[in-house]
C-alpha cells in the first residue's frame, strides 16, 4: 500500500535511527536528526520504535492516505491535521482511506517527524531506510520527496488494526507521551554540554565566552551542523590536528573562530579541535533550531549527562509498557 | 595512552603519537587497538573506528546499564575495561597479516587531474614525473572518512606534498585521485573537496548495497597504475 506525496512540502525525507556500526567505512550515522522525537511518534503508532517515517522540514507536506492508518508526530511548533481534524503533537490519530494529513510552516522551530503505522517500506541500505541526502543513497534514492510521490507504506499489524477499531468514532487518541518529547522547540534555550576533547586548546577566554555569552544560529546550517555566529573562540595555537573521530553534538572550531554544533549527517571524522559535546537528551532541541535563533550554552558534568540519558531511557520504557493497553 | 570524553556515548582512545615522523607505526597500533577492542565484548557498545593515531568508541548508556554495568560510573568502568584490553593485547599490528596490495587504477590525463599542473608546478618537476612518483609508491589506508569511503592514504612521496587549495571545490567528480598535504586520496563520492586533483579511477570504491560498503580498508596496501585515456573508457563502459 502507497500513501500519496500530494505536496511534498520545503525538505521531506525517509529517516529511521541511523545506520551505526559503518564509521570505519566513513559513513555518517544519519537517520532522524531528533531520534527521540521519531521514537516516540512510532511508539503512538503502533511500530517498532525504529521504523522509517518521515522527516518535514518547514512544514508544506500533504500526504493522501489509500487505507486506514495510525499516525502520530513531534518536533517544533507546527498546525497538523488529519482530514479536517487538528492534530496536536504526541497523540495517535486515525487517518481514513481517502483522507489527508497536513502540515502548515512552523510557529516555532523547523522540523517534525510523522510516524505511519506500518512504517515507510523502503529498501534497507547498510541495515537503515534513511535517506542519506548528502551522499545520495538510502530513503527514496538518496533524495528528498517530490510533489506527487508515492510513498511505499507496510502493512498494519493486528495491533494496530486495534487501535483503528478503536478510533473508528473520535479519530483522535486523548493519551499522549510524558515531557516534551514531543514539542522539542524552544525559543533561545539554553542547550547542555560536557567539556570538549580539546578544551584545552583553546584560550581561558574563548571557553569562557562559550559558556556565558549568546550564539545565533547562521543560515547556512544544514542536517550536518549548525553554524554558529557570536564571539570569535580563539584557539592556542593556529594548526589543525590529525583528523578523529567527531559525533552529533560535538562543538567544533574551525581557524575563523565560529563553532559548528554537528548534527547526524556530519562527517564521521573531523580536524577542528572540539570546544564542547552537547549532550544526547539536549540534542532534540538543537534540530528545531531556525536562523537567527539565539542559543547559549552551560557546562555539566559527564556523569550527569549519563544520569539524564539513562532516566530518558527509563522514562520511555515506561511510557512504552504504558502504552500496551491501547492496542489490545 | 589517553582516553577521552567524547561527548556522553563516545571516547576517543589515543593510542599512537608522533605521527609525523612514524606515520606508518601510528598505523599498526591503532589498528592493534581497534581489533582488541573488537575482539572483547563491552555490553552496550555500538561501534568502533579508527582514525590516525585514535579508535574511538561509541557507545549507548542505558545498554550498558541493562548489560549489568553499575551506572554511578559508566566512565571509569569503560576506561579500566579499555586499559585492560590494550594492556593484554600486541599494541603493534605490524605482525599481523593484511591483505596483498591493491591495485588501483588511475587515468591521469589533464582532463580529470586539474590540478596536476599545480602540483608539478610546485614539486619543480614536470607532470610526467608526477605521474611516475604518485604509481610508483605504495601506499597504506590510514582511515576512511569524510564522505562514505573516503581513502585518507599515507606514503606519499615527500616531493609531491602538496598545500590543500585556499578555495575548495564545490563539486569533485567521484573516483577523483588527489594530494592535500602530506597525503593522497581517493573521493569514491562527487562531493565538494579541496585537495588537488591529479587524476582519475574507473574502479568503483564504495557501494552502499554491499556491506561491507568499500573496496579499502584501514590497512590495506595500495598502490596505483597509470592507465590510458583509453583503458579509462573501456572500463567505465
Amino acid at each position: 500500500m502507497n500513501a500519496t506525496a500530494i505536496r511534498a512540502g520545503f525538505l521531506t525525507s525517509v529517516q529511521d535511527l541511523g545506520r551505526p556500526g559503518f564509521r570505519q567505512f566513513g559513513v555518517s550515522l544519519g537517520g532522524a536528526l531528533d531520534a527521540h522525537a521519531l521514537r516516540v511518534a512510532n511508539l503512538l503508532a503502533g511500530n517498532d520504535e525504529s521504523a522509517a517515517g518521515l522527516e518535514i522540514t518547514f512544514g508544506g507536506l500533504r500526504l493522501r492516505f489509500s487505507d486506514d492508518r495510525i499516525v502520530a508526530w513531534g518536533g517544533g511548533e507546527f498546525k497538523a491535521r488529519v482530514g479536517s481534524t487538528p492534530l496536536d503533537a504526541g497523540h495517535p490519530a486515525l487517518v481514513r482511506a481517502g483522507e489527508e494529513f497536513s502540515i502548515e510552516p512552523p510557529a516555532l522551530g523547523c522540523r517534525a517527524w510523522l510516524a505511519i503505522s506500518g512504517g515507510i517500506d523502503v529498501p534497507l541500505v547498510l541495515g537503515s531506510r534513511a535517506g542519506d541526502l548528502r551522499a545520495g543513497f538510502g530513503g527514496i534514492d538518496g533524495r528528498p520527496l517530490r510533489d506527487s510521490e508515492q510513498v511505499p507504506l507496510g502493512e498494519n499489524t493486528p495491533r494496530v488494526k486495534g487501535l483503528i477499531d478503536k478510533l473508528r468514532s473520535e479519530q483522535i487518541g486523548r493519551w499522549k507521551p510524558p515531557h516534551d518529547w514531543s514539542n522539542t522547540a524552544q525559543r533561545a534555550p539554553t542547550l547542555r554540554y560536557i567539556r570538549g576533547a580539546d578544551s584545552d586548546r583553546f584560550v581561558n577566554a574563548a571557553r569562557q565566552s562559550f559558556s556565558s555569552e549568546s550564539f545565533f544560529v547562521s543560515p547556512d546550517s544544514d542536517r550536518m551542523g549548525i553554524r554558529l555566529d557570536g564571539p570569535q573562540l580563539e584557539r592556542t595555537e593556529d594548526v589543525d590536528l590529525l583528523s578523529e573521530a567527531v559525533a552529533p553534538g560535538t562543538v567544533q572550531v574551525p581557524p575563523n573562530g565560529r563553532p559548528i554544533l554537528l548534527l547526524n549527517d556530519c562527517q564521521t571524522i573531523g580536524g577542528y579541535p572540539k570546544i564542547a559535546h552537547v549532550i544526547t537528551v539536549d540534542l532534540p532541541i538543537t534540530t528545531q533550531l531556525c536562523p537567527g535563533d539565539r542559543v547559549r550554552f552551560t557546562e555539566i558534568s559527564i556523569r550527569d549527562a549519563h544520569a539524564l540519558f539513562l532516566e530518558r531511557e527509563r522514562n520511555l520504557e515506561q511510557f512504552r509498557r504504558g502504552l500496551e493497553s491501547h492496542f489490545k | 595512552m589517553e582516553i577521552t570524553p567524547l561527548g556522553d556515548s563516545a571516547l576517543l582512545i589515543r593510542v599512537a603519537e608522533n605521527f609525523d615522523n612514524a606515520p606508518e607505526d601510528a598505523l599498526n597500533k591503532v589498528l592493534a587497538a581497534q581489533r582488541a577492542l573488537e575482539s572483547i565484548k563491552i555490553p552496550g557498545v555500538i561501534e568502533i573506528a579508527p582514525a590516525y593515531t585514535t579508535v574511538a568508541m561509541f557507545y549507548h548508556p542505558a545498554r550498558m546499564v541493562d548489560g549489568g554495568v553499575p551506572e554511578h560510573d559508566l566512565l571509569g568502568w569503560l576506561e579500566q575495561r579499555i586499559r585492560e584490553a590494550l594492556s593484554n593485547a600486541p599494541s603493534d599490528a605490524s605482525r599481523m597479516e593484511t591483505r596483498s596490495p591493491i591495485e588501483i587504477p588511475v587515468c591521469y590525463d589533464p582532463e580529470f587531474g586539474f590540478d596536476l599542473e599545480e602540483v608539478a608546478h610546485r614539486a619543480g618537476i614536470d607532470s610526467k614525473q608526477v605521474v611516475d612518483l604518485h604509481s610508483g609508491g605504495e601506499y597504506r589506508v590510514h582511515c576512511l572518512g569524510f564522505t562514505g569511503g573516503f581513502t585518507f592514504l599515507g606514503g606519499l612521496p615527500k616531493k609531491l606534498a602538496t598545500p590543500r587549495r585556499d578555495v575548495p571545490r564545490k563539486e569533485v567528480p567521484a573516483g577523483s585521485v588527489a594530494i592535500g598535504g602530506k597525503q593522497t586520496g581517493i573521493y569514491p563520492i562527487k562531493s565538494p573537496g579541496g585537495w588537488n586533483v591529479i587524476g582519475r579511477t574507473p574502479r568503483g570504491l564504495f557501494d552502499p548495497k554491499n556491506n561491507p560498503p568499500t573496496l579499502l580498508r584501514a590497512g590495506d596496501r595500495v598502490r596505483f597504475r597509470a592507465i590510458s585515456r583509453d583503458e579509462f573508457e573501456r572500463s567505465t563502459s
